[in-house]
């Protein structure tokens, strides 16, 4: 087995968990810039951040012999402070050009407020300027279905924005069709307390679609865990899939999306 | 997957689940105080379960979402509660 974790927080796990990906075949890790568990007291707490996902971290997974490549933003859970958010952005464009970056993310909603809104139009404001690729976080639970129609109306209202070179992360059944309609890419999210359990993931790609789509662990230093792509590719053997296709959505469906990016590139 | 095959791979799982949530029901029943929004939409959810017509998953979530369209004034906390409360 091959495949891609296009989503994984790996400055919050083990070395074994590096190990264990890469025994189970992962080929490329991405990691997204996401909340540390607690606010950040000022723009340089990101700026060290951002060196972590763009120098340390990449080092680190080298070790493994596993490509790192990261994305960049103030996450949506630290987006009420406007000012604080305007200082991070300002700081993004000196990385952009790092070799393992690959676009602004995750950006998005958390609780659907004004500010966040303000912020994600920033980030989308940023990342049409530099030709960047987007990944977007949409909110936990009861947030999640009016925060997707506020972040595909977002994008939506920048003619500058291009669908296809947007992943819009954590669907589930209630906003799956509401991201593929729109011609934007979706993500699903394999968490064992929240998001998606495998089963319910392999249900969406039998009752929506295979194309413009792939799976991820978003493993973090929360409850998650790091082989749930391989773990639902298990799930796709059990139902008899073709191992065709369970490679073209865990390992060719990423590859498509993320070779947008020319940096995009495997060994 | 036959009819035959998908009761053989998740039945148990599923009996197992929602033996679980009988469990839980009980064991707010027999705990004192009030409760919250929470257990009203979760009743409401059960609801669908019992609906003989596909998307139960799609319509369970949709029951415990916020349906308003209007962004907050403010975002005061960062978690959610996993139903919405009826107002924002
Ligand atoms: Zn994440």
């Amino acid at each position: 087995m091959r495949y891609i974790e296009p989503h994984g927080h790996m400055v919050s796990r083990t070395t074994d968990d590096y190990q264990d990906m890469v025994t189970a075949g992962c080929a490329a890790v991405c990691e997204p810039a996401f909340w540390a568990g607690f606010d950040r007291s000022s723009a340089d707490g990101f700026h060290d951040y951002f060196c972590q996902l763009t120098d340390y971290e990449p080092k680190r997974a080298a070790k493994f012999g596993l490509p790192h490549f990261s994305w960049l933003c103030i996450n949506p859970k630290e987006s009420e402070d406007v000012a604080l958010a305007t200082d991070v952005i300002g700081l993004i464009p000196k990385f952009l050009d790092r070799p393992n970056v690959l676009g602004i993310g995750e950006i998005g909603l958390n609780k659907n407020s004004r500010n966040e809104m303000k912020v994600l139009e920033m980030h989308v404001d940023l990342a049409a300027r530099h030709d960047q690729l987007i990944l977007v976080h949409t909110p936990h639970l009861e947030d999640k279905l009016k925060g997707t129609r506020l972040i595909l109306d977002v994008l939506r209202s920048d003619k500058r924005i291009r669908p296809e070179r947007c992943i819009i992360d954590h669907v589930e059944e209630h906003t799956i069709q509401l991201v593929l309609d729109a011609g934007f890419w979706a993500g699903m999210t394999l968490y064992p307390e929240s998001k998606c359990s495998p089963a319910r993931a392999v249900d969406m790609l039998d009752l929506y679609s295979h194309e413009r789509i792939w799976m991820n662990s978003a493993c973090d230093w929360g409850v998650s865990i790091p082989l749930a792509v391989p773990r639902t590719a298990l799930e796709m053997k059990r139902r008899g899939w073709p191992a065709d296709l369970v490679d073209k959505v865990i390992y060719r469906n990423p590859i498509q999306f993320l070779s947008q990016c020319p940096k995009f590139k495997l060994p | 997957m036959t009819r035959q095959q998908v009761l053989d791979q998740y039945f148990v799982d599923a009996r197992h689940k929602l033996i679980d949530l009988a469990a839980f029901l009980d064991r707010v029943d027999r705990s004192e105080g009030e409760a919250d929004f929470r257990i009203a939409a979760f009743r409401t959810a059960l609801k669908h379960l019992a609906e003989k017509k596909p998307h139960r998953a799609k319509r369970v979530l949709l029951s415990f979402s916020d349906p308003t369209t209007k962004p907050l004034a403010k975002a005061t906390v960062k978690g959610a509660t996993g139903a919405w409360p009826g107002k924002n």
